[in-house]
């Protein structure tokens, strides 16, 4: 048995003798690091009875990469580019912390079509990250069909990307003071047409799922976490809202241009896997609406600020956060009055989420824990960075 | 704003649960889409085929795709733009440019004159995540992030692209149907 192993069944109170494992109905299984249904390299090892889930815990830090440290020996704009590592899901909505952080700090005068270019594009990725939550969640569960619809207007999202960064995933979106090219050439008509086919497209996953006898039994009371619990873990983004808290950045404290944009914050009831899936549903088309404002308001003028030719902020803490897609997205940021941060923290919404894993898991049966995973919402790179 | 809560289901409901309602309009939407494959105007080829038949048809990616580096030559003299001013290698976050100076003697206006011209260039392309950092850096635009994305090689040295790979371009197989 490996030693680690052993450590953990020893927390999770699992007998590890052999006289005490006769006596005892309790098992020990190890799901993952390399399984697929969680997400990248997430190792949980669950303690069950039968098929019970008793107790579980996570086992993280596969897929780390130093990034905190990384940032520590890099001058300001260098730093932009491992944000997009972290939730390579989002990459344009975790650029946009990194870079609000600094021109905040500064105290850079941002044009304002830098902040409505920022605004459609992070919602954007806000449907692309959805998208591809709605995909796997509904693979792992047993619907595959959705898998490749949404993935399918996924790619008309990377595409626009492809055209407006010059890469697909990890697109490096953002400058310090704005962007770093205009919106090209046809972006006004890529954006209209996708925003006007994409509800029929939403629909169609509506369709397949929300009235589904068998995706109704697998999410409708699975992983339920009340509103106090989910408060007192630090839940944040549609994990919270689908247990009935109110809680969005983009209405609390606006960032970018959301202080311009009308829509509505979904919230879900019960908390639990199903109200979820509809709060994200919903988000979709929230986002679709903002989308659909900013491209029309669009003002003219430049996309980036003035800059001076070496960034250095002045000394000082400093903390700016955003809704990303899977929860609140922070940047806790120490300037020593130098070229290199001293501190770069980052406050990962997937890590927070997943602290509700146990709680929402226990009492629940093994294929459920495939279901609770995929409604989190996590990104292994976020969590482990 | 604030969504309904799943209500137990009436007897009419009921009834739709019992004759597999639900299933059955998932499974015309599906249908639709096999019958609807011929003729879907949203697709890639115009024939319900959304995949890229790569590598034997090559994807047109974007203008400002930040694929394979390329130094740019002056198209008339085919001498580089290259001032050997070092700004990409600075501006690299992953430290993967190497800029190697010499110095020569060259007579501006009748006087011998010191200039610093690009000798070697090394571009780590294993190290690379095509930031294009280096790309807005450049003064002369000599430094470009091309089109060109198939990067892969047999061995890690030939990810370190030398001079005359950067200027010259890799040779790519083509494969056609």
């Amino acid at each position: 048995m490996l030693p680690q192993l052993e450590s953990h069944m020893h927390q999770l109170e699992i007998a590890t003798t052999q006289e005490a494992l006769l006596d005892n109905p309790e098992m020990v299984l190890n799901m993952g690091p390399q399984h697929p249904s969680t997400h990248g390299v997430l190792r949980v090892i669950l303690k069950l009875d039968g098929e019970t889930v008793m107790d579980l815990d996570c086992d993280i830090g596969f897929l780390h990469r130093g990034m905190e440290k990384i940032a520590e020996n890099r001058q300001y704009p260098m730093i932009a580019p491992y944000w997009d590592r972290l939730d390579y899901i989002a990459a344009v909505s975790n650029g946009l912390v990194w870079v609000e952080t600094v021109e905040q700090v500064m105290g850079l005068d941002v044009p304002a079509r830098a902040h409505y270019l920022r605004t459609i594009l992070t919602e954007l990725n806000r449907i692309a990250s959805h998208l591809l939550w709605l995909a796997t969640h509904a693979l792992d569960i047993g619907a595959v069909t959705v898998l490749l619809w949404a993935l399918r207007e996924r790619e008309e999202i990377l595409k626009i990307f492809e055209r407006q960064f010059g890469a697909r995933l990890t697109c490096h979106a953002w400058r310090i003071g704005g962007l770093p090219n205009d919106a090209y050439e046809g972006f006004d008509s890529d954006v209209r047409r996708f925003v006007n086919n994409f509800p029929k497209r939403l629909d169609e996953y509506e369709t397949v799922l929300s009235e589904n006898r068998i995706w109704l039994s697998r999410t409708v009371g699975i992983g339920i976490i009340s509103a106090d619990e989910a408060v007192a873990i630090g839940l944040s983004g549609p994990s919270l809202r689908g247990s009935g808290v109110a809680w969005d950045i983009r209405k609390s404290r606006p960032y970018a241009a959301y202080a311009d944009m009308v829509f509505d914050i979904p919230l879900g009831e019960n908390g639990d896997t199903f109200d979820r899936y509809l709060v994200r549903l919903e988000e979709m088309r929230q986002s679709r609406r903002i989308i659909q404002q900013a491209i029309d308001k669009l003002p003219d003028g430049p996309v980036s600020a003035k800059l001076p030719k070496v960034i250095k902020p002045p000394a000082g803490d400093y903390y700016h956060s955003i809704e990303g897609p899977k929860g609140e997205i922070g940047c806790y940021l120490v300037s020593d009055g130098s070229a290199q941060p001293y501190r770069v923290r980052v406050r990962p919404p997937s890590l927070i989420n997943l602290q509700a894993l146990r709680q929402m898991c226990i009492g629940h049966l093994v294929a459920d824990v495939v279901a609770i995973i995929g409604t989190l919402d996590i990104v292994l790179g976020e969590i482990d960075r | 704003m604030s969504l309904v809560k799943v209500q137990k289901p009436d007897f009419i409901q009921k009834l739709k649960r019992f004759f597999l309602f639900d299933l059955l309009k998932g499974l015309g939407l599906t249908l639709k889409y096999n019958i609807g494959a011929a003729t879907d105007k949203d697709s890639v080829a115009g024939k319900g085929i959304y995949t890229e038949q790569y590598p034997k048809v090559r994807p047109d990616v974007a203008p400002r795709f930040h694929g394979a580096p390329r130094l740019n030559m002056d198209p008339e003299t085919h001498d580089t733009l290259c001032i050997a001013c070092n700004l990409c290698a600075l501006a690299c976050p992953e430290d993967c440019i190497d800029v190697l100076a010499m110095d020569v003697e060259v007579v501006v206006a009748g006087k011998p004159r010191r200039k610093k011209v690009l000798d070697e260039f090394i571009f780590d392309t294993s190290r690379c995540m095509f930031c294009a950092l280096c790309q807005e850096a450049c003064p002369t635009s000599c430094l470009e992030l091309t089109q060109d994305f198939e990067l892969a090689t047999y061995s890690r040295a030939g990810f370190v692209w030398n001079r005359e790979m950067l200027e010259q371009g890799r040779e790519t197989v083509k494969y056609t149907s």
